[in-house]
């Protein structure tokens, strides 16, 4: 089997990396629309679920993005953001069992993701195992 | 919006899915035929992007439009990127990017028909 990914390039979009970035962008057109159509239509429905669909929104477009550009920085604040990822679909998805009237509508994260395969749930933990494999690069000279 | 064309792109990801995995397995690059498959698709998408918004201006049924119609036009949008995205990685990694365009559509085809129906 060819190596994949592991050649040594400051790039994070290279080898399964791709498939990585790509998953996020879909994440990110996903989010940030569900969010402005949220907000924008009937944001007192439920401000708290629309407010944390927005922030799942940016994240994955900090998320996307730093994969994208790659590098000593871009890796660092990939890691940020898969972690605020990480916890953001945890808490998120154990609030929304724990107290079901905070969440009147759903978000991204409500039930760990439930309305999109448990995705989410799973996507942080390739995005850290992806950022694991790449880690030298947080030592990269720029 | 016809359930024909739902139907029509469910079987034509089938299929393209059922190929792409044995070629992610078999550690092969996205072949020629499969680009054929996957150009067909899009242009039943594209259709689907007519149809659906003269479908969207003659119905008298309550479907939110702006919804619709971005799921319409984010459907068709997603074989292009994804081929496009796929062909600077000549591996089985760029098969998976493919791979993962097709589950996209599929995902997106079925949210599509439930928006149809009435869901928000």
């Amino acid at each position: 089997m060819s190596r994949i990914g592991t050649e040594s390039t400051n790039a994070l979009a290279v080898g399964w990396g791709r498939a990585l970035v790509f998953v996020y962008g879909v994440f990110a057109v996903a989010a940030t629309g569900r969010s402005v159509l949220q907000i924008s239509t009937d944001f007192d429905k439920a401000p708290l679920a629309y407010c944390l669909s927005l922030l799942a929104a940016a994240v994955y477009l900090v998320a996307t993005t730093a994969l994208l550009l790659g590098g000593r920085t871009g890796w660092r604040v990939a890691a940020v953001a898969v972690s605020v990822e990480l916890l953001g679909v945890l808490s998120v998805g154990a609030l929304s069992y724990a107290a079901p009237d905070l969440f009147p509508d759903k978000t991204v994260w409500s039930h760990f993701g439930q309305g999109y395969g448990f995705l989410p749930l799973v996507l942080p933990f390739a995005g850290l195992a992806w950022l694991w494999h790449t880690r030298a690069l947080a030592r990269y000279p720029i | 919006m016809s359930s024909w064309v739902v139907g029509t792109v469910l079987v034509l990801c089938g299929l393209t899915t059922i190929l792409l995995v044995v070629h992610l397995i078999r550690d092969r690059a996205a072949e020629d035929g499969m680009f054929v498959l996957l150009g067909i698709t899009e242009l039943v998408l594209l259709a689907q992007l007519v149809g659906g918004c003269i479908a969207l201006g003659n119905t008298e049924r309550d479907v939110d439009g702006t919804l619709f119609v971005s799921y319409l036009v984010g459907v068709a949008l997603a074989l292009p990127i994804g081929a496009f995205w796929s062909l600077a990685e000549r591996t089985r990694a760029g098969t998976a990017v493919v791979l993962l365009a097709v589950l996209t559509v599929a995902a997106l085809e079925v949210r599509l028909d439930a928006i149809w129906a009435g869901a928000s």
